[in-house]
C-alpha cells in the first residue's frame, strides 16, 4: 500500500531512542549477589513446584523447581550454595510470589554436564531446550519449547529472529548481535535444522547499522538466512508487526505466528537455544541494559536471581536521587516499587530516571485530534475504546476490537491531552479475561 | 533513598505535544493574518481582538469557577476561540458586540455542552452565525480605508469583476482576519510543518468547492472567477482554521473526505444560490452537526479482528 524504501507497518511512533548512552559499551560480567532469589513463575504458563528443600545443597545448573504441565519452564539455579528459605518475595510486577532463596557460597560448583550425544533428534532438541529453562527472553516469557513444538516441522516457512529492539534505551540485543554473532548464527543453524523448509530472517531496525553490517557480512554465503533492515519505529519489534512487515501476513489476537507459518524468537533466545542444544548448557544468566540519567550506563551479564539492589551497588550506586525505576523499556516495562527484587529470565533492563516525566502531566479533556488512532499499530480507535473503558463496558470493548490491543503504549504516548489510555485497556483486557474464566 | 519511588503503569514516557502546545501553534499560525488585520483596519481591529479574547478567557474562567469545575484557561483553547471569532468580525462593530459573541461562544456553545472537546459546533463560528442572525446590519457593514465598502464577494455577486492580486494580498473590505489570503497561507504552512493539521479536510473542501464553482456558478468554467471566489470571503480561514478543528470534524480519513465534500457543496449552494454573499460559516456549522453521524459510519476499530 505504502511505498517506502524500508519496510514498515501502519501506525507507530518515533520516541527518542536514547540508545547513545549504552550502545558502544561492551557487555561486562557481574557476579551473583550473596543471596539469590528464584520466583517460581518466570514465564507464561503453570508455576513450578520446588523440588529442593530448605538446607539442601544446590549446584550451578541444577533444576530447583519444575512442573508436570507442558506449558511451563523449569527454574534453574545460577549459583551453588544452600537453600535458605522458600517464601513469598516480591517480583518485578510488584506481586508477592513463592520464591526459592539460596545462599550463594561463591564456589560456583557446576552439575555434571553429560553432553556426549552428538546427533540429536527433533524431540531430543526440544527436550534440551525445555530442560535448559528457555523462555522468550524479549520480555514475554513464553516457554520456547512450547513455541518450537510443531506437529509438522515442514509447516514453518519463516523463522524470524527479532533483533529490532524498538524500545528506547535498550541495547542488550544490539550488543549480543555484535559480541555473540557466531553463537547467534550457530543458533539459527540449529533451528533451521529443526525446520527444514524454513527461511530465516534476522530483523533489525536501521538505527543499528553496525549490527546490520556485521550480520550481513557473516551471512553472505548463507542461503537460508537473510538480514532484513527495518525502519526505526516503535513497536517494530512486536510479533504481529514483524510478521506483517516481513511476510505481509496479518495476525490477530486469536492467532499465533505459527498459524501463518512463522516462528518469532528474540536474539537472546536464539543464543540460549544454541547453548542448550549444542552444549547442553542451561539458561542461568541474563544480558541487561542499565541506563537512564540516574546511574552509570552499562550493558551487563548477570546471573538470574541476583537482586537489582546488588547490581546498582556493583555499578557504584545512583548518581543522584532517582524518581522512577523501570524494569524493561520505558514503553512497556514495569515501574519498580523498590530494588529488593530479583532478576528473572524476562528482565531486560533497569532504567533509573531522575525525573518521572509522566507525573508532570495531568490528563485533560480529549480534543478528538485523532492522533491515537493514527499511531495505533492494531488499527483501533483508542479514543472510542477509552470512553468504553471508563464505563467498564466489556461487551462494547470486545465489539470495538479492544482485545486486539497489544498494550504497546503508542496511544498514551502520543495523546496531547495526556490521557492514560493504554493503562485503561490493560484493565479492560484483564476484566474480559476474568469474565471468561467465570 | 529517602524519597518514595514513583510507580505507574507503562508507558513511562510521553510525547512533548500537549493540548496547550497545539493551541499555541494555532495562535502562532494566526499571527500573520491578525497583524495584517490590525494594520489594515487600525485601532478598531486591535480593540475588537483584545475585547473578544478577554471576554472568552474571562467567561471560561468565571463559568468554571462558579460551576466548581477545573479551571482550564491554561490550555489556551479560549484564546483560540476568541481570536478566531474576532477575525470573523467586521472592523466596524461596536465593542459590546464581540462581548456578546464571546459569551455565547464560551458559555452556550462550549461550556453548556461539557467544555473542551464536547462542543458539537465550532464555538467561534456558532457565535459568528448567532451574531449574523441577531445583528445582520452591523455584522455586514464592512469598511475599507475608513469608508463603507462592499466585500469583493458582494461585488462579484453583482456581476462585476475584482482585482485578484488585491484579493490575494488582502487590500479589500471584509472581516478582520479573512481578507489576506497570503497571510493566512503563511500560517497554514506553519501548521502543516508542525503537523497540527492534515490537508485532508481543507483540500477536499477546496477541491469540491472549485468543481462546484466551475460547474454551477454564474460564471461557469471561468478560472479567474474561481480564483477570486477562493481568495474571497472566509474560505481559506474557514477551510484551514475552522473546518479542520479537531473537536468538530470527523476522526477517520474516509469521514474527513465526506465532510470536506459536504462543506464544498454547501458553501457553493449558499454562495451561488442563497441570498447572502457568504456561505462558509453556515456550511461549516451545518456540517459540524453531521459529524457524529459520519463518525458512526466511518470510525471503525478492529479491522484485524
Amino acid at each position: 500500500m505504502e511505498v517506502m524504501s524500508l519496510k514498515s507497518f501502519i501506525g507507530g511512533i518515533h520516541p527518542k531512542d536514547q540508545k547513545q548512552y549504552t550502545k558502544d559499551l561492551p557487555i561486562i560480567k557481574i557476579k551473583a549477589s550473596d543471596e539469590v532469589v528464584f520466583p517460581l513463575k518466570q514465564h507464561i504458563g503453570a508455576p513450578c513446584q520446588p523440588i529442593v528443600k530448605i538446607k539442601d545443597n544446590v549446584k550451578v545448573g541444577q533444576i530447583i523447581a519444575t512442573s508436570d504441565q507442558f506449558v511451563s519452564s523449569p527454574i534453574i539455579s545460577s549459583v551453588s550454595g544452600v537453600v535458605k528459605k522458600i517464601e513469598e518475595r516480591m517480583d518485578v510486577s510488584g506481586k508477592m510470589q513463592e520464591s526459592i532463596v539460596i545462599a550463594n557460597d561463591g564456589l560456583y560448583q557446576k552439575v555434571e554436564n553429560n553432553n556426549n550425544k552428538q546427533e540429536l533428534t527433533y524431540e531430543e532438541k526440544i527436550e534440551r531446550i525445555k530442560a535448559a529453562g528457555i523462555v522468550g527472553l524479549g520480555g514475554a516469557g513464553f516457554p520456547t519449547h512450547v513455541k518450537l513444538s510443531v506437529k509438522d516441522s515442514n509447516q514453518v516457512q519463516y523463522y524470524i529472529v527479532n533483533g529490532a529492539e524498538c524500545e528506547p534505551y535498550l541495547t542488550s540485543d544490539y550488543r549480543l548481535m555484535l559480541e555473540k554473532t557466531d553463537e547467534l548464527i550457530a543458533g539459527i543453524h540449529v533451528l533451521l535444522e529443526m525446520f527444514p523448509k524454513a527461511l530465516c530472517y534476522i530483523a533489525i531496525e536501521d538505527n543499528k547499522k553496525e549490527a546490520i553490517h556485521l550480520l550481513k557480512e557473516k551471512c553472505k554465503y548463507e542461503k537460508r538466512i537473510a538480514v532484513k533492515e527495518l525502519k526505526t519505529k516503535y513497536p517494530q519489534g512486536g510479533e504481529r508487526m514483524l510478521v506483517k512487515v516481513l511476510t505481509g501476513k496479518t495476525l490477530n489476537s486469536k492467532m499465533l505466528p505459527l498459524d501463518v507459518g512463522c516462528i518469532v524468537d528474540n536474539v537472546a533466545t536464539v543464543i540460549a537455544i544454541n547453548q542448550a542444544v549444542r552444549y547442553n548448557q542451561p539458561l542461568i544468566s541474563k544480558v541487561m541494559t542499565i541506563s537512564g540519567d540516574g546511574i552509570t550506563p552499562s550493558n551487563i551479564e548477570v546471573p538470574i536471581g541476583t537482586s537489582f539492589k546488588w547490581i546498582v551497588e556493583q555499578l557504584g550506586g545512583f548518581k543522584s536521587e532517582v524518581q522512577k525505576l523501570i524494569c524493561g523499556g520505558p514503553m512497556m516495562g514495569s515501574a519498580l516499587i523498590h530494588l529488593d527484587i530479583p532478576v528473572t529470565k524476562t528482565s531486560s533492563s533497569l532504567l533509573a530516571l531522575v525525573q518521572d516525566e509522566v507525573s508532570l502531566f495531568e490528563p485533560s479533556a480529549c480534543i478528538r485530534c485523532g492522533r491515537c488512532k493514527d499511531v495505533c499499530p492494531s488499527l483501533l480507535v483508542p479514543q472510542k475504546l477509552y470512553q468504553i473503558a471508563t464505563k467498564n463496558d466489556t461487551e462494547a470493548f470486545i465489539l470495538n476490537g479492544g482485545m486486539e490491543c497489544i498494550e504497546c503504549g503508542c496511544c498514551s504516548y502520543t495523546c496531547p491531552a495526556k490521557r492514560n489510555m493504554t493503562q485503561a485497556f490493560k484493565k479492560m483486557k484483564y476484566l474480559v479475561s476474568i469474565n471468561k474464566r467465570k | 533513598m529517602n524519597q518514595l519511588l514513583h510507580v505507574s503503569a507503562s508507558p513511562h514516557i510521553k510525547d512533548r505535544v500537549t493540548t496547550s502546545s497545539i493551541m499555541l501553534d494555532v495562535i502562532i499560525a494566526l499571527i500573520p493574518a491578525t497583524l495584517f488585520g490590525i494594520i489594515q483596519f487600525k485601532i478598531n481591529a486591535l480593540l475588537i481582538i483584545v475585547t473578544t479574547i478577554t471576554t472568552c478567557v474571562l467567561a471560561e474562567y468565571l463559568y468554571e469557577r462558579f460551576m466548581k469545575k477545573t479551571i482550564t484557561i491554561k490550555d489556551l483553547s479560549a484564546v483560540v476561540t476568541g481570536l478566531i471569532l474576532a477575525l470573523n468580525l467586521p472592523s466596524t462593530v461596536p465593542l459590546w458586540l464581540p462581548v456578546i459573541g464571546g459569551l455565547f461562544a464560551i458559555i452556550v456553545v462550549k461550556q453548556f455542552y461539557g467544555g473542551l472537546g464536547q462542543n458539537f459546533m465550532n464555538p467561534a463560528l456558532a457565535a459568528r452565525c448567532f451574531l449574523l442572525i441577531s445583528f445582520t446590519g452591523r455584522m455586514t457593514n464592512f469598511a475599507f480605508d475608513g469608508m463603507t465598502s462592499s466585500t469583493p464577494l458582494a461585488i462579484l455577486k453583482n456581476g462585476e469583476s475584482f482585482d485578484l492580486i488585491r484579493m490575494f494580498i488582502g487590500n479589500t473590505a471584509g472581516t478582520i482576519g479573512e481578507t489576506s489570503t497570503v497571510a493566512l497561507l503563511i500560517g497554514v504552512v506553519y501548521l502543516l510543518i508542525k503537523g497540527v493539521i492534515k490537508l485532508t479536510i481543507p483540500m477536499t473542501y477546496i477541491i469540491t468547492f472549485s468543481i462546484f464553482t466551475l460547474l454551477f456558478s454564474p460564471c461557469s468554467f471561468d478560472f479567474y472567477y474561481l480564483a477570486c471566489e477562493l481568495c474571497g470571503g472566509g474560505l481559506i480561514l474557514g477551510a484551514f482554521f475552522m473546518a479542520a478543528d479537531y473537536v468538530t470534524s470527523p476522526m477517520d480519513q474516509k469521514g474527513q473526505i465526506i465532510y470536506g465534500v459536504l462543506l464544498g457543496v454547501l458553501t457553493g449552494l449558499f454562495r451561488f444560490f442563497g441570498t447572502s454573499t457568504e456561505g462558509v460559516s453556515y456550511a461549516i456549522i451545518i456540517s459540524n452537526l453531521l459529524v457524529p453521524l459520519i463518525d458512526k459510519f466511518t470510525l471503525k476499530g478492529g479491522v484485524y479482528q
